[in-house]
């Protein structure tokens, strides 16, 4: 990112850094724009790679003990009516997945058990590892429960931050949201990775990763905009990112670590779940700090609408007061530092 | 709580809470502590129906198993259940052919994995997580039940019984056909419509629309099921056929299986540890039914037994237990014929019965023999198809095995038609059994597998340890990290992030909620997002410490980070709670483990930290925090 880091160092303050992210936020539109019309145009041109929890089917993954022939393995269904069987390796040479599309009308449950009494009788050398069958009728439902599922999920959290915060606030979090689970499914359609029941449910979780990370900026925003007397809206935004941005980079990189963690050592079944929600961090993150309130900026999110008095009234005006002593500081330390930079200009200018 | 205008903040806690702190550490190693101690290969023997064990039997087992040199690591019996736990697999099969063998067809031998619990845990409730097929090998099947042919059978019932109601009451009509999701009745005249449309309405007035049609030469009445019944009528057929299927399971001797409705026309069937699917189809395909034929009480059953000679007109047959019985060859009616059997007790003598409803033609049936036969016995024979796969000299054989039980002879005490009572019955448990027969004879409606999952065992071992070792290295890294960032107070998180994990497992023990892959990968992320409470509070703290004291900013981080953790954390289980509502399998998994995660972390991370953190600080002159 090509932001502005500065760093003063006076002899009694610590180093502070202040980014000026919402600087930035016209660029952050194009390209979160760019980022949505590809998947978008991804998702249209390419489609999603679905698996057969969707598309019903059946899939034999088979672990041999030796380095599997697949073209062998590929005739022997062809020559046995599984014309449409998709045969290739699965992890390692000795692994084969087979997928064999639905078919109207077949007692589904037998196909699995003749087909792998045809391989048998070809070389019985190997061993089931799975065996998943899908009816098309169940994989149609499906479709319909998750998209379901997802727009419940957006419309709860909808309700919740409309009535905990602002209505604007809640629709830049689902804005924010739904940016999230485009991006991340173009991503899948652009890689035509496999698309099933577990990429599913982290897509859903991305939606609740992402959302926290969007709450506690907004938290934090409300909190500025209640305690702090001076500033401009984008301002008090700007400040709130800049105060989370610690806390932001720790928690996606601890939740960063274990998921490559899970990417590399969590087996082939669980793969593709890792992936879809590295990818969900990166824009989740990413999203809560420009789509979310850039969207609440946008729709002219003021200091009125928040300044409702807190619940927790308790040490209300300490808390006030000390916030306002850390922002002036804060804009003190920010306009100290445009004069040097001013001057360093002119300095140079004068060179 | 403290008063926020006090000059000099102490940073103490109540001792509640330090000691609910405790309380939930001590409880949650105790039951997260049973998931260390593993399995052992177990065989479980389960009593068939109206079969009992008692000591005399567990007597047998022993004794047969010392004959055969093997030597149990013990022997448990409980619930009128064996469970014979061993040392090592090659064990195990040996005690399940040994055991089959003595206890035959009185009872059902599964191969199982009995968690190696402690005695002092379990005996607290302790178990290990339940884990889902995916971890350790088994077959899913998802059933459909086709509903419109559950609404036609259910016509078709009604069908006899009207003919059999207008026929009895003389009414005149031309004739009665099904079709198209209705009953039509046509009539010669309209006083004959007039007749049946009382007559029906008085009997079926809760279940029928009726519409007369008069236009027409010939008037016709149309029958049909008002929605509540053509309800009932489904949710009949989805029970009837989870009871078969729940029987037919029994002869595959799974340990554990689970037979569960799916919304409102699925069923879903697992079977941990079933490696052949072959088989577990022909079984949950098999076809079972009922006979009703009279006893032949000429004739000593048991001298028939010895010579294999039965009487005339008679076979010989057998009770469950072995005892042999003559019945006669004719059969009065068969399980087609009934359309319901309920268990319950006799009014009169206040014994358990069961009642017993035919349709139409089995009622005429049974009319005309029990008239001739008051005073003789009846007996209930019921009949299971199934097709077992035995391996020959290598080579897989199919087999058709019928086998034939007489479940109950009772004797007639009067004529009856299609609804009577069998009494005579010993206990309410073998009533309810006889009933569940009764009715699990055949499918109330044709099924199709939907959905078929299989994992391999090794598939299965493979998983855990891959999830197992995700878990262990990304915490650790996460340990790493937080102390590396937040020194002591790092070291603080690490030890509420260790709280977290086992209370996980102890929440997921204790309600032995599933445990999938999916969830595994939950349990993960949870890890990773655990941190956020902390991470909030701590960058919170050093904030707070830029403009006041020390134990102000502890103060101020913990309170000001605590309203922004309770709203990132209800979003977040809002997320997982409508995950679970809607979720199936892989998904529900995901969401159970996801919302237990946050809970506990939130407990962990705010709780736990903070009564360490005032224990280490509270109340003391300190001059710089690491953090």
């Amino acid at each position: 990112m090509e932001a502005q880091v500065t760093n003063t160092n006076t002899a009694a303050e610590q180093p502070v850094k202040q980014i000026n992210f919402m600087k930035h936020r016209g660029l952050a539109v194009i390209l979160s724009a760019v980022m949505v019309i590809a998947s978008i145009v991804g998702l249209v041109y390419k489609g999603l790679n679905f698996g057969i929890d969707f598309t019903g089917g059946t899939i034999i993954e088979l672990a041999y003990d030796k380095p599997a022939n697949i073209e062998t393995i590929r005739n022997t269904l062809r020559g046995n009516g599984f014309d449409d069987a998709v045969v290739q390796n699965f992890g390692s040479v000795e692994d084969v997945l087979i997928r064999i599309a639905p078919r109207e009308g077949v007692n589904a449950a037998t196909v699995s058990n003749h087909l792998m009494d045809v391989l048998k009788a070809q070389d019985s050398g190997f061993e089931m590892r799975r065996v998943e069958f899908v009816g098309p009728q169940v994989g149609d439902e499906l479709t319909e429960d998750g998209a379901l599922a997802v727009i419940y999920a957006l419309l709860g959290i909808l309700i919740y931050v409309a009535l905990r915060f602002e209505f604007r606030f809640s629709v830049g979090s689902v804005v924010a949201l739904i940016h999230d689970v485009v991006i991340t499914l173009g991503v899948f359609a652009w890689t035509q990775a496999q698309f099933d029941l577990t990429v599913l449910a982290a897509i859903l979780a991305v939606i609740g990763y992402s959302l926290n990370d969007t709450i506690v900026v907004f938290d934090r925003v409300r909190e500025n905009f209640r305690t702090v007397r001076e500033g401009s809206p984008v301002e008090v935004t700007n400040l709130a990112i800049n105060q989370m941005l610690s806390r932001t980079i720790m928690t996606s990189l601890t939740t960063l670590i274990v998921l490559i963690a899970l990417f590399f050592l969590g087996g082939e079944i669980i793969h593709n779940f890792a992936m879809a929600l590295i990818v969900g961090i990166f824009v989740g993150t990413y999203s809560s700090t420009y789509v979310a309130s850039a969207i609440a900026l946008a729709m002219g999110v003021s200091k009125e609408d928040l300044m409702k008095p807190p619940k927790d009234s308790a040490g209300k005006e300490e808390r006030e007061a000390e916030l306002t002593r850390a922002f002036l500081e804060e804009e003190a330390r920010r306009e100290a530092r445009e004069a040097a930079r001013e001057a360093a200009k002119a300095a140079k200018q004068a060179k | 709580m403290f008063q926020t205008q006090a000059p000099i903040i102490s940073n103490q806690y109540p001792a509640w809470k330090y000691f609910l702190l405790i309380v939930m550490t001590v409880l949650g190693l105790t039951y997260a502590l049973p998931n260390i101690f593993g399995d052992d290969p177990a065989v479980q023997i389960s009593p068939a129906k109206s079969v009992q064990f008692d000591a005399s039997t567990q007597q047998k087992v022993t004794e047969a198993l010392t004959q055969a040199g093997i030597a149990p690591k013990s022997v448990q019996f409980e619930n009128g259940q064996f469970l014979i736990r061993l040392n090592n697999s090659d064990d195990q099969l040996k005690t399940k052919s040994v055991v089959k063998d003595l206890i035959g067809r009185q009872g059902v031998v599964a191969l199982n994995l009995a968690p190696a619990t402690p005695d002092f845990l379990r005996a607290l409730g302790g178990q290990p997580m339940y884990l889902g097929l995916d971890l350790r090998g088994g077959v899913h099947f998802l059933m459909d039940v086709d509903m419109e042919a559950a609404v036609e059978k259910s016509y078709q019932r009604y069908l006899d019984e009207i003919r059999a109601l207008l026929r009895n009451e003389k009414v005149r009509y031309l004739g009665i056909a099904y079709e198209n999701q209705e009953l039509m009745i046509k009539f010669r005249d309209l006083d004959g419509l007039a007749q049946a449309q009382t007559l029906l309405s008085n009997q079926y007035g809760r279940e029928f629309l009726l519409t007369e049609n008069t236009a027409t030469a010939a008037p016709n009445l149309s029958v049909k099921l008002q929605p509540a019944a053509i309800k009932e009528a489904q949710a009949y057929a989805l029970k009837q056929n989870i009871t078969t299927l729940r029987n037919r399971i029994n002869e595959l001797g799974v340990a554990e299986p689970v037979i569960q409705q799916q919304g409102d026309r699925r069923i879903v069937v697992q079977l941990p540890g079933v490696q052949d699917t072959a088989r577990a189809k022909e079984i949950l395909g098999a076809t079972a039914t009922l006979e009703f034929r009279l006893v032949e009480e000429k004739g000593d059953p048991y001298q028939a037994k010895k010579t294999g000679y039965a009487p005339n007109g008679s076979e010989i047959y057998q009770f469950r237990d072995g005892r042999p019985i003559l019945l006669q060859r004719r059969i009065i009616i068969s399980g087609d014929n009934v359309i319901n059997a309920q268990s319950g007790i006799d009014p009169q003598s206040g014994s358990p019965e069961v009642s017993i409803t035919l349709d139409g033609v089995g009622g005429r049936k049974m009319m005309s023999v029990t008239k001739e036969n008051i005073g003789n016995r009846m007996a209930v024979v019921f009949i299971e198809n199934r097709t077992e796969t035995t391996e020959v000299n290598g080579e897989k054989v199919k087999k058709r095995i019928s086998t034939q039980d007489v479940i109950n002879a009772a004797t007639i005490r009067g004529q009856f038609s299609t609804r009577f009572q069998i009494t005579g019955l010993d206990n309410p448990q073998e009533a309810q059994d006889l009933a569940l027969l009764l009715r699990a004879g055949a499918l109330a409606a044709p099924m199709e597998i939907v959905e078929e999952r299989t994992i391999g065992p090794s598939l299965g071992k493979d998983n855990i340890e891959q999830g197992f070792m995700s878990v262990v290295v990304g915490f650790i890294l996460v340990l790493i990290l937080m102390a590396w960032r937040y020194k002591t107070f790092g070291l603080i998180a690490n030890l509420a992030l260790t709280l977290n994990l086992v209370l996980i497992f102890a929440v997921l023990s204790l309600l032995q909620a599933t445990l999938t892959m999916p969830g595994i990968a939950g349990i993960v992320l949870t890890v990773g997002m655990a941190v956020d409470a902390n991470v909030l509070i701590f960058e919170r703290i050093r904030e707070e410490l830029k403009v006041s004291s020390i134990q102000s900013a502890i103060y101020a981080g913990y309170e000001k980070a605590f309203v922004t953790i309770a709203d990132a954390n209800i979003t977040t289980l809002l997320a997982a709670i409508v995950l679970f509502s809607f979720g199936t399998g892989p998904i529900k998994g995901f969401a159970i483990t996801l919302s237990i995660g946050i809970i506990t972390s939130m407990f962990t991370a705010i709780l736990g930290t903070r009564a360490i953190v005032n224990l280490l600080y509270g109340n003391k002159p300190v001059q710089k925090l690491s953090i």
